[in-house]
């Protein structure tokens, strides 16, 4: 990236890439893990109480509870079964095969909450009588839809990871739709004007001046919904009985817990790190398609879209 | 039904016994005819719905299916692992599967809510939930959960436990707590005794480093409660199919209940192949864990009374009297005794019996197994 002559990615991203974005990515971790331990040593000596109450503190300060983080991770170099592959390979090969399910609904996702944008944006009355239920699917909670989902494919002889993939669009498209319909909807009422009086078509109209002004937006909702698909796959898993998957080692490992919490805590920082992978990749992807200047205006306008993907 | 059952207890009995005829219902007098397939024209493809992710607690399907012993008797089974918010007899019920395994209270619960399903196989002979708490605690029997803390999971896994402290008459001095899916708040001391599976929460304790001793807990170290002992122990794993599919499909169901038996010999015979079979179907598992479970789960089937999967009517008996003391929806409700039917395992145990095989496991005893930290 840094190696790109490109004088504009630089002064717009000064620090990406660059040794001080390194330092500031450590540096956090690191604050993390004291932050961890040093609950756990000031919470041992105030004897696992909240001081001056009798309440106990959430989470209990111990090891069983909270595992030392040098244990977390030297867990992770450990087979989670005598002879068998070390923790990470089982972790890394879950995360891989939940990150294809979110891939495969989050092309769906995107490709129809796209669609349902293009859509709103050239018809008002499909964006009136439809937009409110767009904004209602949202609030039902996926924990409702996915027993349904996963009845309804089963009974349609779909293969099971289908159903975690449809779970995972459900969470994708929402946030394309609204991005895509805000997007569309930008470039200057001079430009416009300027198509007009060119006679382009509504065709030409969409793809030369709407979409390429929406791609930022677009972008910037493909980010949240990275995350969200993978959060959607993960959490799809469960009620699928998935014989593979983080869902899968997040509900083995919670059975686990009493005797080995490390593997559930090393569970959880693999769905982390796949949701960080698939973000990351969709935002080299920008990098590719959208131009800096246009990135640019949309951090200006709107600064709490681009990190509210990982609130997903 | 609920409005039915407000307005009066005869009414309800009544109506439940209506309901409970035509759901758990079907006849049962017909044998399932001799139809010993020798060679197979075809498959016939049937699905079996666990309660779990794959787990020792389902190792004799697992083996029957991975040493081809469902081909043999031409089926294809699909095994439907479990996951959260799944529950099988409801699968069961909305056809997405043809067998399903379910503890019987729960099924008779979903029985009484309208679901069509019949027991047809008693698989496990013995209730698998105990109340453990630290042999330092002096806690020997329920009368000793008096003035304690103790806990239950709740989400109908908690009437063993209701039951045994109604029986002893405790209903007021006892604290119940929730008790989360860890043994840590036994472990933490925040309640005195813990609900827990011989075949899971157990071995998690004593897969767990005590931190006094530096070492794995031992079961000197520990009480525990059986409800077996008790009294109040309710039927737990059987295999369960829709009356109505049942009726015309009698001959699958005798070939799944024969061919699955088999493989519960198979695992009680070939204790280290079939913890193979098991560890084969999930990567997450540990091994010392698998085998601590495959142990307990054949001590929760052997010695079988009447022969693998052959209802032991007392016991039936207790579990219903339990069932219809301890749940509120099934207050009152007359259970009848075709809620299940013993002529497929029985059919299923004499073809095996005739071949030779032992299906009672009279002498059967636990080995030893060796526990490791974290179940590995």
């Amino acid at each position: 990236m840094a190696t790109t002559p490109r004088p504009s990615t630089q002064r717009l991203w000064p620090r990406r890439g660059s040794l001080g974005g390194v330092a500031a990515v450590v540096g956090t971790l690191v604050i993390l893990v004291v932050l961890w331990e040093g609950y756990k040593v000031l919470g041992k000596a105030a004897g696992g109480l909240v001081p001056f109450t009798e309440m106990r503190l959430r989470p209990p300060p111990d090891d069983r509870s909270m595992p030392h983080v040098w244990d977390i991770v030297s867990a992770m170099f450990e087979p989670a079964r005598r002879r068998g592959e070390p923790l990470f390979t089982v972790l890394g090969s879950a995360a891989l095969f939940t990150l294809r399910e979110a891939f495969a609904g989050f092309v769906v996702g995107g490709l129809g909450g796209f669609g349902l944008g293009v859509w709103f944006v050239r018809s008002r009355l499909a964006e009136r009588a439809l937009l409110p239920y767009v904004v209602a699917s949202q609030t039902v909670p996926i924990l409702a839809i996915a027993p349904m989902v996963v009845i309804w494919g089963g009974r349609a002889g779909l293969p099971q990871w289908t159903a975690v993939a449809i779970i995972a669009a459900y969470l994708t498209f929402y946030p394309v739709t609204i991005n895509t319909l805000r997007g569309l909807r930008s470039p200057a009422a001079t430009a416009t004007e300027l198509m007009r009086s060119y006679a382009a078509t509504d065709r030409q109209r969409l793809w030369k001046l709407q979409v390429p002004a929406a791609l930022p937006y677009i972008f910037t909702a493909l980010k949240i919904s990275a995350a969200a698909s993978v959060v959607g796959a993960i959490v799809g898993e469960l009620p699928t009985g998935a014989s593979d998957g983080l869902g899968r080692a997040l509900l083995s490992y919670s059975q686990q817990f009493t005797a080995a919490p490390e593997r559930l805590y090393a569970t959880v920082v693999f769905c982390g790190l796949a949701g960080i992978t698939f973000v990351a990749a969709v935002s080299l992807l920008e990098r590719r398609l959208v131009n800096p200047g246009a990135r640019q205006r949309i951090e200006a306008e709107a600064p709490g879209l681009m990190v509210a993907g990982a609130q997903a | 039904m609920t409005t039915w059952r407000r307005s009066g207890r005869w009414f309800a009995v009544l109506a439940a016994t209506v309901v409970l005829a035509a759901a758990c219902g079907g006849d049962d007098t017909e044998g399932a005819g001799d139809t010993t397939a020798t060679e197979c024209d075809s498959l016939d493809e049937v699905r079996l719905q666990l309660q779990w992710v794959a787990q020792s607690q389902f190792a004799g399907y697992f083996a029957a299916l991975d040493e081809g012993m469902y081909e043999d008797e031409c089926l294809d089974v699909t095994i439907l692992e479990g996951a959260v918010d799944i529950v099988p007899q409801q699968v069961l019920a909305t056809g997405g599967a043809e067998f399903a395994l379910a503890w019987v209270p729960k099924a008779l619960v979903s029985c009484q809510a309208g679901a069509d399903i019949v027991n047809i196989a008693q698989v496990f002979e013995r209730s698998g939930t105990l109340m453990v708490s630290f042999a330092d605690s002096g806690i020997t029997s329920v009368e000793d959960f008096a003035g304690r803390n103790v806990g239950n999971w709740g989400f109908g896994n908690e009437f063993e436990l209701t039951a045994a402290i109604a029986e002893a008459g405790l209903t007021d001095s006892v604290t119940l707590v929730a008790q989360d899916f860890t043994m840590n708040a036994l472990l933490n001391g925040e309640i005195d005794v813990a609900e827990a599976m011989t075949y899971n929460e157990y071995a998690q304790v004593l897969e767990a480093v005590n931190p006094d001793t530096g070492e794995l807990y031992q079961p000197e170290e520990l009480n525990v409660v059986d409800f077996n002992d008790v009294g109040t122990a309710m039927l737990q794993d059987a295999v369960w199919a829709e009356a109505a599919w049942l009726a015309d499909n009698e001959d699958i169901a005798e070939r799944f209940l024969r061919a699955s038996f088999r493989g519960w010999v198979f695992c009680r015979d070939n204790f280290d192949a079939c913890v193979e079979h098991v560890l084969n179907n999930g990567s997450t598992l540990g091994e010392s864990h698998q085998r601590w479970q495959l142990n307990e789960i054949n001590a929760l089937i052997w010695p079988a009374t009447n022969g693998i999967g052959v209802m032991n009517v007392p016991l039936w008996d207790q579990t219903v009297d339990v069932a219809t003391s301890q749940i509120p929806d099934l207050a009152g409700v007359d259970i009848g005794p075709d809620a299940y039917r013993t002529d497929l395992a029985e059919a299923a145990t004499a073809a095996l019996e005739e071949e030779g095989l032992d299906v009672t496991g009279e002498g059967w005893e636990r080995i030893d197994v060796e526990l490791v930290e974290g179940g590995a």
